[in-house]
């Protein structure tokens, strides 16, 4: 079929399924976002993305060559199937938001080599005919710089979530990255300015931007804290999305340039829709070094009182209604099945059990719903905190589970407070309070939580996991 | 200016799209509920791993030693994102499923 220059059937069926995957990846993530049709839609999406892999590798040319390294090619897929399919696997359910960080950052490394590999190889003709300052030129610095920031990113915040990076809060920080951001745009705006026969020449300061923009992934997401992790994470996704669709522009490539926009502007959605239910700007999570701050006066703040657990078994069991507010601590503890567990003993003896779930606990958007719905807890018993809150006057016990902040009434009382304004759930007003914590620390945020001051509230100090383990105990025994 | 009004001219049904797939990923997720955050944005995450397709086109037209490493690396690396993306995203939603 070499005589058909133009139209050939290899390209036609290749266009034809970059359409088919386009189309499954919109159903599949319109399919995500119902309970019922999820994990369907997960399946159609990637059902598109192997379509589209399978019809690249067998109809792609370039000017008119097929694809080559076959062999190789199918061999770095094995490999990375293997690799990414044990990962999976084998991590534990807590460990899903570093994960799905992990496997973000993978993408946007994969879009900054797909650049570097094609800036040399711009073409001399376009670069004769237009200079450097051409859209090819525009997409190929945009995929690095945002590939890159979203690699250097997303591990920074896989190690923060895995706990061996500590945040780094300095105030001069923003001005640091502002400046760091102002020198990327200055080479990009230099590299297109240059008066070159071939890209080639250019490519030192290729490896430079790479550089510069590994240094600012990282210090980007230094600063932010836990708190803001779910933020963090959902935007650098919608990163890694446009690095894609920068691609897309390159290859003049449709399956890329969907699926890459369509992830830049869900993540962006998700990422807003997540500030909100902070109350927060996203320049302010951006930019502003959140936590510390506010009025750490603990000297006024007065003594905690403590409850030992055969007090709170008892308390807990003569209660007519339970709400359990479960925090990152839960997730951490891997308390989340016997946390489960003394529910449906409660309930057996007649107590009311509601889970209430704030829209940013833990690490992740929906951290929470995760780690309960692995632990089998019923989704009628999980409550969203607008709808529990008028509740919360007529409950009887209110018991937090290594969470801090989402309860923290500073929101609502202390101007000063990063968290001013952001929506809580009011703890405070149900008849008891009990905490359990494992010691006198403050919250990701590291802002004072004056709730555990409160004459209702006490204290249980302790592993979440072990002392609902002996909490069950002591209920069964009753 | 010119070269950036020759470049929209040039790439005008791509950059429909892309203005159309923006409104798009908006309409999509906007009335999602809080419970399927993290498995919806955890399937996004499989699906921008489309990156595969341009680190497979370009392993494809490697031809010295550096260009073939740097070309394994970026689909090891694009595989690793769909793979595991995919994969993790079905293992929540597994969970979501056992209880109705």
């Amino acid at each position: 079929m070499n005589d058909l220059s133009l139209f050939s059937v290899g390209i036609s069926v290749l266009e034809i399924t970059y359409i088919i995957a386009s189309v499954l990846f919109i159903m599949g993530l319109k399919m995500l976002s119902h309970p019922l049709t999820a994990r369907r839609g997960n399946i159609y999406a990637a059902i598109g993305m192997i379509m589209a892999i399978v019809a690249t590798i067998l109809f792609h040319q370039k000017e008119g060559k097929p694809i080559g390294n076959i062999g190789l090619i199918i061999a770095a897929i094995v490999v990375g199937t293997i690799i990414g399919w044990v990962i999976a696997k084998r991590v534990r359910m807590t460990a899903m938001p570093q994960l799905v960080s992990f496997f973000n950052g993978m993408g946007g490394a994969a879009a900054a080599l797909i650049s570097m590999m094609e800036f040399p190889h711009v073409s001399p003709e376009l670069i004769a005919e237009s200079g450097m300052s051409n859209g090819h030129v525009l997409a190929i610095l945009l995929g690095l710089v945002i590939g890159t920031v979203s690699w250097a990113g997303s591990m920074i915040a896989f190690g923060k979530l895995d706990g061996w990076i500590g945040d780094l809060r300095v105030k001069a920080m923003k001005f640091v990255n502002l400046t760091i951001l102002a020198v990327i745009v200055a080479l990009v705006a230099y590299v297109m300015t240059r008066d070159v026969q071939a890209a080639g020449e250019l490519s030192t300061f290729i490896y430079i931007i790479f550089a510069i923009a590994v240094v600012y992934g990282v210090l980007f997401v230094m600063p932010i804290g836990g708190a803001d992790m779910p933020v963090v994470i959902s935007l650098l996704n919608s990163f890694t999305g446009v690095a894609a669709a920068m691609g897309g522009f390159l290859y003049n490539n449709q399956a890329m340039l969907t699926g890459g926009i369509l992830v830049g502007s869900a993540g962006t959605i998700l990422t807003v829709l997540m500030c909100r239910a902070m109350n927060r700007s996203l320049l302010n999570v951006i930019v502003g070094v959140f936590g510390g701050g506010g009025k750490a006066n603990t000297d006024e703040a007065g003594t905690v009182k403590e409850i030992t657990v055969s007090d709170a078994s008892v308390l807990l069991s003569y209660s007519k209604k339970v709400v359990i507010v479960p925090g990152y601590g839960l997730a951490v503890a891997q308390a989340q099945h016997i946390c489960h567990e003394l529910d449906k003993l409660l309930e057996e003896k007649g107590v009311e059990v509601k889970y209430a779930i704030h829209p940013v606990a833990g690490r992740m958007p929906g951290h929470m719903n995760v780690l309960l719905a692995e632990a089998d807890v019923p989704y009628e018993q999980l409550v969203e905190s607008d709808e529990i809150n008028p509740d919360l006057p007529n409950t009887d016990v209110l018991v937090v589970i290594g969470a801090n902040d989402v309860v923290n009434p500073a929101a609502e009382d202390d101007p000063s407070s990063p968290i001013y304004g952001m929506p809580i759930i009011k703890a405070r007003d149900a008849k008891n309070i009990i905490v359990m914590k494992r010691g006198m620390g403050k919250g990701y945020a590291a802002i004072e939580n004056m709730l555990f001051f409160n004459s209702k509230t006490r204290m249980l100090f302790g592993d979440a996991k072990g002392t609902l383990q002996n909490l069950v105990n002591e209920v069964k025994a009753l | 200016m010119e070269n950036i009004l020759q470049f929209l001219l040039e790439n005008k049904g791509a950059i429909f799209m892309v203005i159309l797939s923006i409104f798009l990923g908006i309409e999509v997720i906007s009335h999602v509920p809080a419970i399927l955050h993290t498995p919806l944005m955890s399937g996004a995450n499989a699906i921008h791993g489309v990156v595969i397709i341009g680190a497979i086109i370009v392993m494809g037209h490697a031809e010295t030693t550096g260009a073939m490493i740097l070309g394994f690396l970026a689909v090891v690396l694009g595989t690793l994102n769909v793979v595991g993306g995919f994969v993790v995203t079905d293992r929540m939603l597994e969970m979501f499923k056992k209880k109705k």
